[in-house]
């Protein structure tokens, strides 16, 4: 620093003219630095931002069919989130959310995972069963529940005609027209679904592990199950984290399949926050409650976005 | 009552966010005093909705105007609405199922009938409530249908037995008519406004009202399809199904009889093997009236301000009520004319119909006691008779628990 004022001072004129052109510079700097955030910072304003905002306001507020109309929506403080929670359908939602995702994330994960580490050996016509195999990925989900209807259908779904001639049951299960069973059924279904996106992550992390890890393993007698307890779980570890708090974030929301697939039933056995919010708002037109259940929805989904942010530091400073 | 379609439903989940008012990329012309492009939105499709276009073209010429129809998918329709009421883009006309028209005249979106001259005379009775809201006329169907009771002619006589007309009968036929092959008797028991509508015919036959159901006129009628159901007569899937799919459980044999309603009808002359009638649907004792709800499409004008347009919109929605076009409408979409004179003829020339007809003559309108409020009650119908089809709660428990819990 003193080297650099003697010097300034030595010069004598320039030394006033220098800080300036540097603010100055600095300033252009600046304004380049906001024209470079602006439009991301517009983009997540009004798509993301706005949404949310006015999600929050909205379940605090009267809205229905009429506030379209007129643009009035009384303020009704807490009284949408109190009917909602004092409700009995509420509980019903919530376990059923909870065992719904759960059920998904373990069945999704567990195949998935199975099937990854079935595909990481080359063997003829891999490749292409590696590709079959995202079949479920590519369907549109709408297209794809309407088929799983007709195959659960009780009476004369192929799954029970199959079941029948194999006597593997002695009556038609009613997959999707008993509230015992239909919760499995989505779950079952939704499982399907998840494969694809767990195999394929799964896969891409497994690709990752070095060989020699396991070939340094071998040497000291780990194979099999032990080289997957001590070289492959480890090294996949950041991977699964991911895999699995993504894939409850997008299970915690699932709400297409559900409705193709029973649409909430029967007797709300299939009902979970997110169908309830969508039957609230769509279908009853009483806007305020639909999002007071999906702001419930939305804030179990951040504790977990939470965890996953979380997790994923600790991965980087490990 | 046109079935409801789960993935138009989807689509429009995904594609309207809730707050955000849409803007419409219709551009008006300039205005002239004598030539005016009205703006109708319905949801009809092929192939009724050629008949539509041309009423509409063909009314809007009368007067010198020009029209220009948007047909939606049914399901988007009231989202649709919303939007454009929000975005203050309604079309001039705009049809309505006749369930919605109270919710959507609250909402202050529709101008009374009567500013246009139009009263609805010999409109029965039943169809004009469906169109009232707080006592003024806001929307006038054409043509209306309700639900029967289908029977397949070859299995029948088969088996020796006429069509039930008591729900004692009913219980009894469908037991005998029960094989291995077909249940006796297949209804909609889904969780959707067409589970409820197709549960008042029993529910207001045996004098249950939509005001408070849990009373034991309903509980009876929630009982005798919970029987039906328990006793094996009627599948344990009808908890599941729509009305398009009891309609193709009937075609494909599976069921003997069937509950649905007259647009089904050329499905089943689609099918030359099938042999089919149909009669009101059986009422608990011979004495009582079967009383079966209001089906169809109502025209309304919105309440755009624009003067001249609304006055030229109600125009239109008187001709599109005419006699000679709702029987044109009737036709097409085989439903019967709601003008009561115009119905009797039309049953005498459309035998396949006549029996409609008739049962329109006593049909009630969904919303005619609870208006804006029938959304919930229809909820809890739907609820209760989900309850206790799956025999998760006995018929009365469950219409007391759905009734109080909301």
């Amino acid at each position: 620093m003193t080297a650099i004022d003697l010097a300034a001072a030595g010069t004598g004129q320039a030394a006033p003219k220098e800080p300036l052109r540097r603010q100055r510079r600095l300033s252009v700097e600046r304004i380049a630095q906001w024209a470079f955030l602006a439009p991301a910072v517009i983009y997540i304003g009004l798509f993301f931002g706005y949404p949310i905002v006015k999600n929050v306001v909205m379940s605090f507020q009267d809205y229905t069919t009429k506030t379209f109309f007129t643009g009035e929506a009384p303020w009704v403080g807490f009284a949408n989130y109190v009917s909602v929670i004092k409700n009995s359908l509420f509980s019903t939602t919530l376990i059923n959310t909870g065992l719904f995702t759960v059920g998904s994330i373990v069945g999704q994960f567990v195949i998935g995972m199975a099937l990854a580490l079935f595909f990481k050996r080359r063997f003829p016509l891999s490749g292409v069963l590696r590709s079959l195999l995202l079949l479920p990925w590519l369907l549109p989900l709408i297209a794809s529940s309407a088929v799983w209807k007709w195959i659960l259908d009780q009476d004369s779904g192929i799954l029970n005609q199959a079941l029948l001639f194999l006597h593997v049951t002695p009556a038609a299960i009613p997959w999707l027209s008993s509230p015992n069973v239909a919760l499995i059924s989505v779950i079952l279904v939704n499982i399907w679904l998840g494969i694809p996106f767990n195999a394929t992550i799964l896969y891409g992390g497994l690709q990752g592990i070095p060989e020699e890890q396991y070939e340094a393993a071998a040497l000291d007698g780990a194979t099999g199950w032990k080289a997957f307890r001590y070289v492959t779980w480890p090294n996949l570890r950041p991977v699964v984290s991911v895999v699995l708090v993504l894939g409850v974030v997008y299970t915690l929301k699932v709400l297409d399949i559900i409705l193709g697939l029973t649409g909430g039933g029967p007797a709300n056995a299939t009902q979970t926050l997110a169908t309830n919010s969508y039957q609230q708002s769509f279908v009853v037109f009483s806007f305020g409650t639909g999002a007071a259940i999906s702001n419930i929805l939305i804030v179990i989904s951040l504790v977990f976005t939470v965890v996953y942010l979380r997790l994923n530091r600790r991965a980087i400073d490990e | 009552m046109k079935t409801i379609r789960i993935v138009a439903a989807l689509a429009v989940a995904a594609l309207v966010p809730i707050g955000l008012a849409a803007c419409s990329p219709t551009t008006k012309a300039a205005p002239s005093a004598s030539h005016l492009d009205l703006t109708v939105e319905d949801y009809f499709q092929a192939p009724q909705v050629d008949v539509y276009n041309k009423i509409y073209a063909t009314c809007a010429a009368a007067e010198g105007d020009t029209v220009t129809a948007t047909h939606v998918p049914g399901a988007s329709l009231i989202s649709k609405v919303l939007q454009q009421s929000s975005s203050k883009t309604l079309p001039d006309v705009l049809m309505l199922d006749n369930p919605d028209v109270q919710q959507i005249a609250s909402s202050g979106a529709l101008s009374p009938l009567k500013n246009y001259g139009i009263t609805g005379k010999g409109v029965s009775p039943g169809v004009l409530s469906a169109g009232t809201y707080k006592g003024d006329l806001y929307g006038l169907a054409p043509a209306v249908n309700s639900l029967a009771l289908f029977y397949n002619k070859d299995i029948l006589s088969a088996a020796g037995i006429t069509p039930p007309k008591t729900w004692a009968e009913l219980t009894t036929d469908a037991k005998a008519l029960t094989t291995p092959d077909h249940y006796g008797f297949a209804f909609s028991g889904i969780n959707t406004y067409e589970g409820t509508w197709q549960f008042m015919p029993w529910m207001w036959s045996n004098g249950g009202s939509e005001k408070n159901i849990n009373t034991s006129q309903t509980a009876g009628a929630l009982a005798l399809l919970t029987d039906l159901v328990k006793a094996g007569s009627a599948s344990a899937s009808v908890d599941s199904w729509a009305q398009s799919d009891v309609d193709n459980q009937f075609i494909a044999g599976k069921a003997a009889m069937m509950e649905n309603g007259p647009w089904q009808i050329p499905s089943l002359t689609a099918v030359s093997s099938l042999h089919w009638g149909y009669v009101p649907l059986p009422t608990r004792t011979a004495d009582q009236t079967s009383q079966a709800p209001l089906g169809g499409e109502t025209f309304n004008v919105t309440n755009t301000g624009d003067k001249a347009k609304q006055a030229a919109a109600g125009k239109l929605v008187a001709c599109i009520n005419n006699a000679k076009n709702a029987g044109a409408i009737a036709t097409a979409n085989l439903y019967i004319p709601s003008n009561e004179a115009a119905a009797a003829a039309f049953g005498k020339a459309n035998p396949d119909l006549a029996g409609f007809a008739k049962i329109i003559a006593d049909a009630r309108a969904r919303t005619a006691l609870l208006g804006a409020d029938w959304p919930t009650a229809a909820t809890k119908i739907y609820t209760a008779e989900q309850l206790s089809l799956t025999g998760k709660a006995a018929p009365d428990a469950a219409l007391a628990q759905a009734q109080s819990g909301n």
